[in-house]
């Protein structure tokens, strides 16, 4: 060798394969305005769609006029219900079961619902013609509260199914009860309770809030009436489950329906859905023979696609006077709004909410779930979270802070009495769950060293002090979280959607030269897969990530996949990756064999090619191997170097981590400021820690928005009351904390590089963070809990109803 | 969110603008249009002309003659905070135009659109309020000055006639003494929740001239009076007059409820925001 | 509604186009002129997706006619790049430090901190978080993105930028 060789470092730092802080490819674009969103896409004839939308929250839909419409320069059609009834589209399926108006069909259910498609030429012409369509509505009385849903004589909001006593996931008790799910063991659990020293009972609600991305939801239909093919292009978080349903609902052949998902400006959950405008603008171009595309404004985003989370959770843990919990009974009422749209794996109405027994060690746990309409917005997205896991931390986050507050035992301390030990796993929890694994009490320790715990405690109490003696109108809380998510759905023993298993899959193909393509069926909305894909392939096949191109979203191309959700793009997309890299490998073997002459068990892997063990001289590197099996492929082995992977993960994994959040608060204004923000993820296997922490930030500001004022509010009209960025709270880069970051590193023991997924931990885990800073800092004025968002005005009202504040 | 059509003018003079506006009810006078656009975008105002008056170059002079500080309606929040005319005669206006808004919205909105228009939410009027300062309202007829004090009939309802235009803020020369702004708001470009002006002076350790003016906090920005009365010929900085002004300041205050909180909460974040004003305003005078 | 001609001079070229009155000056730069770099996240002037650089102000062209801009220099984020074609300091510093994710507040946040820089070419991280508070991002939680300012700054300063993205 010859000093110019590089060293097996250098080779390494070459590839930017995993645990490489690799730059990102998908920013050449986007840092210069090439990127291509939908909106950015104009193609010729194009026409532009937008709704008429009901002001009322309830009422019978009388008469829809559209004579007036009509007349107005470049309007060209008004889609009505019965319009869409002659394509049988009047009404579309839902993820969870429930059917849902495309178009208000003979009454509205909530605010803003989709009433008419007005298409015109442009869309300064469809808003014309939007004001220009008259609509007789008769108002009905409201129903806004889910608390009132199953009272007796509560309005009948459903009529479609009144008479139905059995929905998609059982027995429904009355007309507005969509279903009860329960988990667990009612008897044991029950008699935990009555057995049990210390218990604790709280209604802890998380209230309706939105995802929010900021590219809203947005599509563009072409028909081809020749050739009879439909191409879509939306902001699609899972594009072939787009293109399945799209077929199943227009009867077009799956072989003749193309979805393109562009580049994707943030999705959070809000485009995993089917929406009235995809539909709508699906049916105009059949209808009109012309492209047609249409684009939500921020207001109708906020108010009519996908609400996430309204969970009201009624809280009971059972525990010994030593702090030892021995049982957790939860029941929830889930408000759904006016139609069943969760984007829920099929059989699971909650999501994955019986993940509620969290990182501790129940041995006997209770989970009941009713859900129930209201004149709301339908949806029920996993708000970045895995389906429902945000709610479950928070229900047993807020607990366990409740419960150490009755046992007066520090929350820290009571959180490692009883975190599942790491002999534990794979531990099998209470509500169902194998947790693959975990090790909760190093991470735990090592975040309480670093933020000075119990510094922290300490000036704690010297405030408070300070605040009895009337020296201070400040209190300091310290909010800690400890979650465990679950995410990676999933198995095919228990997750599908519209029967289809929840499994990933990825395509390599090694060109002659040794660079690469590889496609998947997942779909980034801005986590970086285009880098970070490359770079598990790059570690696996030894072929430097900058040859790798990664392609996602065209489903003509890329092999079908469940699409980008729930953090499940690692866990299982990312296994395909390894797994289909690995056939490549396995593949590259047998040529290199063939090339240096020995028997393939004679080989060994190093870096970016095979070598013959104990001849370090015989080498062939995977560049030599691709043009091998292009140019002269061993005899009796097919030529090319490529392979695909579906892969059906075994488990879920099960990410965690420790938070803590500091936080002062002015009792007169209710004005917090949030001192400091200390988040520890153990997500598994780092694969390219610089995104894994601009995920954690991103994820920490929503949590943020969240705990502390973004809602979606209605007052008792049903009128929604926070329809656009004034009130519907994203925090600036002056609200927004600085977030510290550190991590622990607990490989899955299922997955083929060890990873868990990241996206969501820090949503999951940081609310909880700062609702349990606020009750906190308000604990030792003698409240138990105060309900999210913790924004100023209701900070100031705890402080009032604590009688702190005249 | 599409505004519906309209004829636009860009006049080169106040006086081809008021010859526009005098000839259509329906047409509206266009300054920065951070309050108009966004209301036209949602219907829920649909003029028949916009008479843009980012043409008339003169409108946009910072000046100070005859004791006054000139501020014409076209000045931007930005020209505000980058003038040296302003930071000497009336540098509380940097306070305030620091917390409109945000860095876009402060290039184009302007003084005058923000003072017109009449919405409680906006900061200005209560400021010029407490500055005593007087808006040039020029139309067919003529030329008139009317005392921001005079000028807020109702939410958005002012002494603007149809057909005129406010052409120009004129502030007086103000006593040597502190002042301060306190804004409580959820997020940067928000309304306030609560806000409160003080303007005062301190003589031989006695408060000898105040001003208290609220936003956000009734139908229009309103002038605390009593609250200012508490203060003078008090010793600066007495507890008790401090308690009595705030609690005059509350006893005015009827804030709307809205997503912000309820009119108790904002009431007493009023109180608040108008305690902070007084002692920052005494801590620089 | 008749239209009115609109000559701008964009990113240093004479354009020109047709537009009714009531057309958006965002509309107007990426329908007319085919320029998409910058987007629509809000409408109400919020968010600042859509903003540029129109005669030496940030702009929320949402919240603004073409009409209005008349005459106007405008600069967008297609014209932010080196003359050479490389990526400018402001692009390298937001790939360099992670400053973005799903990249469509990118082009106003990089506009706007392009007027930021011009003003105050040494900010402090709280200048650059006041300075940039108009633009929202969902992804990143502007941590980064205070850091690619930075990074640019010093950049354009003459001076090494130290600190790693997080």
């Amino acid at each position: 060798m010859n000093d110019m060789t590089p060293t097996r470092a250098e080779r390494e730092a070459k590839l930017e394969g995993m645990g490489c802080r690799r730059k990102r490819v998908e920013d050449i674009r986007f840092t210069q305005g090439k990127g291509n969103y939908v909106d950015d896409i104009k193609l010729p004839g194009m026409l532009f769609g937008d709704f008429v939308r009901s002001p009322y929250a309830h009422a019978r839909v009388n008469k829809i006029d559209a004579t007036r419409a009509l007349q107005v320069p470049g309007v060209l059609a008004v889609l009505t219900a019965e319009d869409l009834k002659g394509v049988n589209l009047a009404w579309m399926p839902t993820l969870a079961g429930d059917v849902q108006m495309v178009l208000a069909d003979g009454k509205v259910l909530f605010q803003n619902q989709e009433v008419a498609f007005v298409v015109a030429t442009d869309r300064y012409a469809a808003a014309d013609g939007i004001e220009a369509v008259d609509v007789d509505y008769e108002p009905l009385e409201v129903l806004v509260d889910p608390f009132q849903s199953m009272a007796e004589g509560a309005p009948l909001l459903r009529e479609d199914i009144k008479d139905k006593t059995e929905g998609a996931h059982g027995k429904r008790k009355h007309y507005n009860h969509i279903f009860e799910w329960t988990v667990g063991d009612k008897d044991l659990t029950d008699a935990a309770f009555r057995n049990a020293d210390v218990t604790i009972n709280e209604m802890i609600s998380y209230h309706r809030t939105h995802p929010s991305p900021l590219e809203t939801c947005q599509a563009i239909a072409s028909f081809d009436k020749v050739k009879g093919e439909l191409t879509l292009w939306g902001t699609f978080q899972a594009p072939h489950v787009v293109r399945t349903v799209a077929s199943l609902l227009s009867k077009i052949p799956e072989q003749k329906i193309h979805v393109i998902a562009p580049d994707v400006g943030g999705g959070f959950g809000n485009k995993v859905g089917v929406y009235p405008g995809y539909i709508c603008a699906i049916v105009a171009s059949i209808v009109t023979g012309k492209p047609v595309k249409w684009v939500e404004d921020r207001m109708e985003n906020l108010t009519a696609t996908s609400f996430a989370r309204d969970y009201h959770m009624t809280t009971e843990i059972a525990a010994t006077k030593e702090g030892k919990v021995t049982a957790l009974r939860v029941h929830v009422l889930a408000d759904h709004g006016a139609f069943d749209a969760c984007a829920d794996p099929s059989k699971w109405p909650a999501g994955f909410f019986n993940i509620v027994t969290g990182s501790y060690d129940f041995p006997v746990a209770l989970c009941t779930v009713d859900g129930v309409y209201t004149n709301k917005a339908p949806g029920g997205v996993a708000y970045r979270c895995s389906f429902r896991v945000t709610e479950a931390a928070y229900c047993i986050e807020r607990g366990m802070d409740i419960l150490a507050q009755k046992l007066g035992m520090d929350p820290a301390e009571l959180r490692m009495r009883n975190f599942i030990r790491r002999d534990q796993f794979p531990y099998q929890s209470a509500l169902g769950w194998e947790y693959d694994s975990g090790d909760y009490h190093t991470a735990m320790k090592q975040a309480m060293e670093k933020l000075d715990y119990a510094g922290l405690r300490a000036e704690q109490q010297k405030k408070r002090e300070a605040f009895k003696a009337g020296l201070t109108r400040e209190i300091m809380g310290i909010g800690v979280s400890f979650f465990t998510e679950i995410v990676g759905a999933g198995p095919s023993k228990n997750c599908d959607i519209l029967g289809i298993a929840m499994f990933d899959s990825c395509e390599i193909r090694v060109h002659p030269t040794g660079a690469v393509i590889a496609r998947m069926g997942t779909k980034s909305q801005g986590q970086g897969h285009e880098t970070t894909w490359a770079q598990i392939i790059a570690s696996e096949i030894g072929i430097p990530a900058d040859d790798i191109m990664v392609e996602e979203g065209n489903t003509d191309t890329a092999p079908y996949g469940l699409g980008t959700y729930g953090s499940r793009s690692t866990p299982v997309a990312g296994a395909a990756i390894a797994m289909a890299s690995r056939k490549v490998k396995a593949k590259a073997q047998l040529i290199a064999a063939y090339l240096l002459e020995v028997h393939e068990d004679d080989l060994e892997w190093d870096v970016d090619g095979f070598r013959v063990k104990g001849l370090p001289e015989k080498f062939k590197s995977m560049k030599e191997i691709a043009w091998t099996a292009y140019h002269s492929p061993p005899p009796g082995l097919e030529p090319g170097l490529e392979a695909v992977s579906y892969y059906d993960p075994p488990n879920m994994t099960y990410p965690f981590g420790a938070y803590f959040c500091v936080m002062d608060i002015d009792v007169d204004t209710g004005v917090y400021k949030v001192r400091r923000f200390y988040a520890l993820d153990d997500c598994g296997t780092r694969i390219n820690p610089m995104i894994i922490e601009g995920q954690v930030h991103g994820g920490l500001t929503e949590a943020f928005a969240i705990a502390m004022g973004q809602e979606i509010r209605y007052d008792e009209g049903g009128n929604v009351l926070t329809g656009s960025f004034m009130d519907f709270f994203i925090p600036t880069a002056v609200e927004t904390p600085v977030w510290e970051t550190d991590f622990t590193v607990t490989p899955s023991p299922h997955h083929p590089i060890g990873a868990k997924g990241v996206g969501e931990s820090p949503n999951v885990g940081g609310v909880p963070a700062f609702s349990n800073a606020v009750n906190d800092a308000f604990s030792f004025l003698g409240s138990t809990h105060i309900q999210m968002p913790h924004d100023y005005w209701r900070n100031w009202e705890a402080a009032k109803k604590l009688g702190v504040v005249e | 969110m599409i505004p519906g059509s309209f004829d636009y003018f860009r006049p080169q003079s106040v006086a081809e603008a008021s010859a526009l506006l005098a000839k259509d009810d329906n047409a509206r006078v266009l300054a920065g249009g951070h309050s108009l656009l966004p209301m036209m975008k949602l219907r829920m105002a649909q003029p028949s002309a916009l008479i843009d008056l980012g043409g008339i170059g003169e409108l946009r002079q910072i000046q100070f003659q005859g004791g006054q500080l000139h501020l014409g309606a076209m000045a931007s929040q930005h020209d505000l905070l980058a003038s040296d005319l302003v930071s000497e005669h009336a540098p509380i206006l940097k306070e305030v135009a620091l917390l409109i808004a945000d860095p876009q919205v402060r290039y184009l909105g302007t003084i005058g659109g923000n003072v017109a228009n009449g919405d409680p939410g906006n900061d200005m009027p209560a400021v010029m309020m407490a500055l005593d300062a007087a808006f040039v309202l020029e139309g067919q007829h003529g030329r008139r000055n009317v005392k921001a004090r005079a000028f807020y009939t109702g939410t958005y309802e002012t002494a603007l006639l149809p057909g005129e235009i406010l052409t120009a803020v004129e502030i007086p020369t103000q006593v040597k003494g502190g002042f301060a702004y306190e804004k409580l708001k959820r997020k940067v470009g928000d309304y306030a929740t609560a806000a409160a002006a003080v303007i005062l002076s301190v003589k031989a350790g006695v408060v000898d001239a105040c001003e208290i003016t609220l936003t956000n906090l009734g139908p229009t920005a309103l002038r605390a009076e009593a609250a200012a009365s508490a203060l003078i010929g008090k010793p600066a900085g007495h507890p008790g007059a401090i308690d009595a002004a705030v609690a005059a300041a509350r006893a005015i205050m009827t804030p709307a409820h809205d997503t912000r909180g309820t009119p108790e909460y904002r009431t007493s974040a009023g109180g608040s925001m108008v305690r902070r004003a007084i002692q920052r305003a005494l801590a620089k005078a | 509604m008749a239209k009115v001609h609109i000559k701008l001079k964009v990113n240093g070229q004479e354009m020109e186009g047709l537009a009714e009155p009531r057309t958006l000056l965002i509309h107007f730069i990426r329908e007319n002129l085919a320029l998409t770099g910058a987007h629509i996240g809000c409408e109400t002037s919020h968010c600042g997706a859509c903003t540029v650089d129109l005669d030496g102000k940030s702009v929320k062209s949402c919240t603004v006619l073409a009409v209005q801009a008349n005459g106007s220099e405008v600069t967008t984020i297609e014209g932010m790049a080196n003359p050479d074609g490389t990526l400018g300091a402001l692009q390298e510093g937001f790939r360099q430090m992670h400053g973005l994710q799903c990249g469509y507040c990118t082009p106003g946040m990089i506009v706007r901190a392009h007027r930021l820089l011009q003003e105050n070419p040494s900010p402090t991280d709280e200048e650059v978080r006041f300075g940039i508070a108009g633009n929202l991002c969902r992804c990143t939680g502007y941590q980064n993105i205070v850091k690619a300012i930075q990074y640019a700054a010093a950049k354009l300063r003459g001076e090494e930028f130290r600190e790693a993205a997080e």
